[in-house]
């Protein structure tokens, strides 16, 4: 391992220079990981998660973190984060499908408890029968957790989502997690071209007293909220104090807009402004939703695409402005329950110009020509069907 | 701008993936572009086995296997006679004006079959690959060589120069180094390195044995001959 310097985080992210590789979604969480000096990672196996944390297993190995342990089941591994955290040490985890089930009610105590951490979501199909494929549902149960969630197109935006995530998850306005997702297998196991900063540049280390509330103390929230006797009863007070608490924790989630603003150059990306119909998506939704922009420039059409990088906060405002003159709107998504098209067809006006779909689950790939069938229908386009199937 | 997005269709042994990978690499050696999707789940010899690319001279965003390709390879005449795949029909979900090149030396495609692949305009390529593969390389395992260079070929997307780069890559890895501390390679290397240069010497001769028969039989691409 080559000996790294501590660097400002403003420097590393927006202005060292970057070198450009071909890797995997999974080498790409797990170099970000290595840049974030990161003290203490834990995890439990569950694919396709389990590639990047036996990646982190051997940056650990090679020195980059301080511990590293395989904990008993994801209940565990998530505890022992908010424990590590809690102590004062930066800290990093993974998982998949149904292991963050499994982990969800450590993982939703998190922003009440105001652990900073990243959490890489690799997600994979949660529901019975069992499978192992990508099928993004399980990212609509962290969604009223009050975590920050951010979801990558491709193995560039996880390394950049991962080593930001950090910085803006302490952020001491901030200071709730960050999930990093993205689609298991399609950018995880895939290889992508990766523009990343210096090997030998890390993130300061944590500064656990730059904080709202100080690790460890019992003398004022959230430990007291725990330990005070009136607030486990019903009563005004118990009432009160969890309701300022929750108030707080999504002020603290939309405060982290601003640093999403300054790291990740802001929660959407918009394609072609000036578009009639715009195809809105997120993680590996928006990539198949960029080829089928380009489809339909090719064929004359005018469409746009907003990708959706930052799920929680949510940019309501932004996709309100962006999608005021749109005729149609197209959502796909790597699910069946489109939680994508709720939350847009939330938060602009005429939500019947929303068309939910196309959607694919359980695994299945999303071809861009599912898309384009969805855009010929906005534009009143009848084509005959000339693929055999 | 060129795309093409290839379903590799063979059975277990003949290479399908290891083609791929080729493939993507001589896009990548030449300053191209490729995706492949990896692909899961345990094989074995003779069973089906399918692999996808995709192609192109700009970024390729796109993820996830091929369901509706532009070009169809089938490395063994089982795939269509004895339905050796993961896709049935074998066309399944072929676009309009595509290519399929299939590795057999009579025609094995139906007549029905004929029907659907003519009014989708599909331009058919029937070519023996494991004869020429053991005729030039004395294997068979080389009948993926024979298809590659068919490939590249008909659609010039890459030089002959980048097809042996990603082959050599491929064989000698970053493993060996020809030159420079050549004392630090002991004999049992030399030996494999040596075997190793052969059979990389055979596989070229393969594929520029059906490099060659692209042109003789006129099936080169008009739109590659442009670049």
């Amino acid at each position: 391992m080559p000996e790294q310097r501590v660097i400002d985080a403003d420097e590393l992210i927006l202005k060292t220079e970057r070198q450009r590789k071909f890797i995997t979604g999974a080498q790409a969480m797990a170099e970000a990981v290595k840049r974030a000096n990161v003290d203490i990672a834990i995890a439990y196996p569950i694919t396709p998660q389990s590639e990047v944390m036996h990646l982190v297993g051997d940056i650990w190995a090679q020195g980059y973190l301080r511990d590293y342990y395989r904990a008993e089941e994801e209940y565990g591994a998530m505890s022992a984060i908010a424990g590590a955290v809690r102590g004062g040490a930066r800290a990093f985890s993974a998982t998949s499908g149904p292991g963050l089930l499994r982990g969800l009610e450590a993982i939703a105590s998190w922003p009440g408890h105001r652990i900073p951490v990243v959490l890489g979501v690799l997600t994979r199909v949660v529901n019975a029968p069992l499978s192992i494929q990508p099928d993004n549902v399980e990212i609509s149960y962290l969604l009223n957790c009050g975590m920050v969630v951010l979801h990558a197109e491709n193995q560039q935006d996880v390394f950049d989502f991962t080593l930001a995530g950090f910085v803006i998850s302490e952020k001491v306005d901030v200071y709730i997690p960050v999930a990093v997702c993205t689609e298991g297998f399609f950018v995880t196991h895939a290889k992508g071209y990766v523009n990343m900063t210096p090997e030998d540049l890390k993130l300061p280390p944590r500064d656990p007293y730059k904080a709202p509330v100080p690790p460890t103390d019992c003398e004022i929230p959230p430990a007291r909220i725990q330990r005070d006797a009136p607030v486990q009863k019903s009563n005004f007070m118990s009432y009160l104090i969890h309701a300022v608490w929750q108030q707080e924790i999504w002020s603290s989630n939309r405060r982290a807009m601003k640093y999403i603003n300054h790291y990740l150059g802001g929660p959407i990306e918009v394609v072609n402004e000036d578009a009639e119909v715009f195809i809105v998506a997120s993680g590996c939704a928006a990539a198949q939703g960029r080829e089928a922009v380009r489809y339909a420039n090719m064929e004359g059409l005018n469409v746009g695409l907003v990708k959706v990088k930052s799920i929680r906060p949510f940019p309501e405002k932004q996709i309100r402005q962006v999608l005021s003159n749109a005729k149609a709107i197209i959502v796909p998504e790597h699910n069946i329950v489109g939680w994508l098209a709720k939350e847009v067809k939330a938060c602009i006006p005429n939500s019947d110009a929303v068309i939910g779909g196309p959607r694919v689950y359980g695994g299945m790939t999303l071809p861009v020509e599912l898309i384009m069938e969805k855009v010929y229908d906005a534009f009143g386009i009848k084509k005959s069907k000339k693929v055999v199937v | 701008m060129k795309r093409y997005n290839i379903r590799i269709a063979g059975v277990g042994g003949q290479g399908v993936v290891t083609s791929a990978h080729i493939l993507g690499n001589a896009m990548s050696a030449a300053g191209k572009y490729a995706t492949l999707v990896p692909f899961f789940g345990s094989e074995k010899r003779m069973a089906p086995v399918e692999a996808y690319v995709r192609v192109s001279d700009q970024p390729i965003y796109e993820v996830g296997e091929v369901v509706y390709p532009n070009v169809i390879m089938i490395y063994h005449p089982q795939v269509i006679t004895h339905g050796k795949s993961y896709t049935m029909p074998f066309y399944s979900g072929l676009k309009e004006g595509g290519m399929v090149i299939i590795n057999t030396d009579v025609d094995i495609i139906p007549q029905e079959d004929w029907q659907i692949l003519n009014d989708l305009n599909t331009r058919v390529f029937n070519i023996p690959a494991t004869k020429i593969a053991l005729d030039i390389a004395g294997t068979e395992l080389a009948t993926n060589m024979a298809m590659l260079g068919l490939f590249f070929g008909i659609t010039r997307l890459v030089g002959f120069e980048h097809i042996e780069q990603a082959v050599r890559e491929r064989f000698l890895g970053n493993t060996f180094v020809a030159s420079g501390g050549t004392t630090a390679l002991d004999s049992a290397i030399e030996k494999k390195f040596k075997k190793k240069m052969e059979l990389l010497e055979k596989n070229m001769q393969v594929i520029k044995e059906t490099f060659k028969v692209a042109e003789e039989r006129g099936w080169v691409e008009e739109t590659a001959l442009i670049n």
